[in-house]
């Protein structure tokens, strides 16, 4: 199993809230993604196998939804939104910037694998625009300057 | 993690007797129940609780008769008299807490700072339909929303707010925090209801409303997270009060998300029917036009809503009066530009968005959306040929109306709208293979 236990007992958890199974898909798919950082038809027999519902038809929710990557990806996911508000902040050159200091580009993950950099469609943060999801954490109001002292604290912790 | 650092106007909300939803939200402890009840929360739950009957709810929200605010601007109480009384099929309430309309930023607000706020409106919500069990719908991406609901739910848990036999009313509750994975049909109520049953989050084809037939083909009623949030206040208070909010036909307040170029982008909570140029001008709101620059748009109600010109932001915002401009209030995400922004350029941020987000299930809108935004990115490349416009025309007629969804016309609304009032630039960009003018932003 490339599940932990803890995710497993997660997963059986929340299973038990619902009325039906089938709705234990997405966060069984939640849960699995915060392990293991992407899922793919191994971790859909996993769930299924927990859940007892069919792999194709986790298979079927996993490939809607884009929020769960595919293929593994770097240990930091950096989203910048690039929609109508963050552009009109400078989302734009917030990409080019972030391409520029990682030396990849968006869609990309850095040779160390310790950075992924895409572009998803807005997070909500409109007003506090531009804006880059990083794993969990928004941070909003971006600058160079606090782009800089982001990345080299998470470089740090490795 | 930690709260957005979005700007608010709490300080004003403290101060008045008729806002309501802000007046809490910048003390860094109203997410603590005991903290909340010492600010009057639960109080509505009590009462209901003490001894209001369900149909009496139902008849306080539709006195005051505020309309939806996740966008579609639906009759909140009116939506909650179609569950069927005979049902004998359990009955379901689904908040939903998938904000993703670009510009909207306002339901993130109460989820972080006051999620007690909304898990309140929801329990009487669900109290007034005869529902036991409640969901949230909270978007994927919103990790630390769902943290502050989750946490809040445990406490309201712990401390006889939700569970078994509340009050010792004998009335059980309990509640379900289910996350998304990221789509933005999923704020479409029959898409949400896809989605929390484990299917690809694509719309359904109404009749049958989820009044009668939603989850689990259960009576079911979605209501936006705001609208929910509102309610303990019209329970408190009366919907007669609540009615004196706001205009005759918009009653209430409603949270505006301000964004783009202002000096003071936020989230203002004003009664409905405040003045559109105050909430842009306004040194209490957004405080001008960044690098005083002229005004050249404004989407007032979300990125699906028509564009307006300068000339036409001397409007209130309320359902009728933007409706009047040719216009919506959508989900009071007003969105502004200056001068320096190419309407071509603008566009083509909107159509990537809904082409990415289009389910797929209707033609029109899978293929129309492609399509516009293939000629959209050209045309902005420098590559438009004559013809263009009335091909984009020709897409977006054959999008509007023909889709189970709004999403087809939500992405047509504001093309439509672009070729309306900004045709010259539109005509400008093909002929000359350039913008007019260059959005050349950089950020901090």
């Amino acid at each position: 199993m490339i599940l932990t236990e803890d995710s497993v007992n997660k997963i059986k958890e929340k299973a038990k809230q619902y009325p039906r199974m089938k709705s234990a898909i997405l966060p069984a798919l939640t849960i699995a993604y915060q392990q293991v950082g992407h899922v793919d038809p191994v971790i859909y027999e996993e769930i299924s196998s927990i859940i007892r519902i069919p792999a194709l038809e986790i298979a079927e929710a996993a490939t809607f939804y884009t929020m769960f990557h595919k293929k593994p990806r770097g240990k930091y996911l950096i989203q910048v939104c690039h929609n109508i508000s963050c552009s009109l902040m400078g989302a734009d050159s917030l990409i080019s910037y972030l391409e520029n200091k990682l030396g990849i580009i968006k869609g990309e993950t850095t040779d160390d694998d310790i950075f992924t950099l895409v572009t998803v469609e807005c997070l909500g943060s409109c007003a506090t625009a531009p804006m880059m999801q990083i794993n969990e954490i928004f941070y909003e109001n971006l600058t160079p300057e606090k782009v800089d002292q982001i990345l080299e604290e998470l470089k740090n912790k490795d | 993690m930690f709260y957005s650092p979005v700007i608010t106007n709490a300080a004003e909300a403290a101060k008045s007797d008729r806002l309501h939803l802000f007046k809490y939200v910048e003390d860094p402890d109203q997410d603590k129940l005991d903290t909340f009840v010492k600010h009057g929360g639960y109080a509505a739950w009590r009462k209901v609780l003490d001894g209001m009957k369900p149909d009496e709810v139902i008849a306080e929200v539709k006195t005051s008769g505020p309309r939806g605010r996740g966008g579609a601007g639906f009759p909140t109480g009116m939506k909650w008299g179609f569950i069927p009384k005979d049902s004998p099929k359990p009955r379901y309430l689904c908040c939903n807490a998938d904000e993703s309309e670009p510009g909207t930023c306002k339901d993130r607000v109460l989820m972080e700072r006051d999620p007690h706020g909304v898990i309140e409106g929801m329990a009487i919500a669900s109290y007034a339909i005869g529902c036991h069990l409640m969901f949230i719908y909270i978007r994927g991406e919103f990790f630390f929303c769902a943290q502050q609901i989750e946490a809040a739910m445990k406490e309201a848990y712990a401390k006889g707010y939700l569970g078994k036999n509340i009050f010792g009313s004998g009335y059980d509750l309990e509640m379900i925090v289910h996350t998304g994975g990221g789509a933005y049909i999923c704020g479409e109520e029959t898409a949400l209801l896809n989605s929390i049953e484990g299917h690809r989050g694509m719309s359904r084809i109404r009749p049958p409303f989820p009044a009668i037939e939603g989850l689990y083909a259960c009576p079911t009623i979605v209501n936006n997270v705001e609208s929910l949030a509102s309610v303990p206040h019209i329970i408190n208070r009366g919907g007669e009060w609540y009615k004196t909010l706001g205009t005759e036909k918009s009653c209430g307040s409603k949270i505006f998300s301000l964004s783009g170029h202002v000096k003071r982008p936020g989230n203002y909570e004003v009664e409905l029917g405040f003045s559109l140029k105050k909430l842009i001008y306004d040194e209490a709101y957004g405080g001008g036009i960044l690098g005083d620059k002229k005004l050249k748009g404004v989407i007032p109600g979300g990125s699906s809503t028509p564009f307006l010109l300068p000339d036409m932001i001397d409007v209130n915002l309320d359902y009728e009066s933007l409706v009047e401009k040719g216009s919506m209030l959508g989900s009071g995400a007003v969105i502004v530009f200056h001068e320096d922004t190419c309407i071509v350029w603008v566009i083509k941020k909107l159509i990537h968005f809904y082409r990415h987000e289009s389910c797929g299930k209707c033609t029109p809108c899978r293929e129309g959306t492609g399509w516009l935004e293939k000629i959209i990115n050209r045309i902005e490349a420098g590559q438009g040929k004559p013809g263009d416009l009335e091909k984009i025309d020709d897409i977006c007629n054959n999008i509007m109306g023909r889709t189970i969804c709004p999403l087809g016309d939500a992405a047509v609304m504001p093309i439509q709208s672009s070729l309306k009032l900004f045709r010259d630039e539109w005509q400008y960009h093909i002929e000359h293979g350039k913008c007019m003018v260059k959005s050349d932003f950089s950020f901090g």
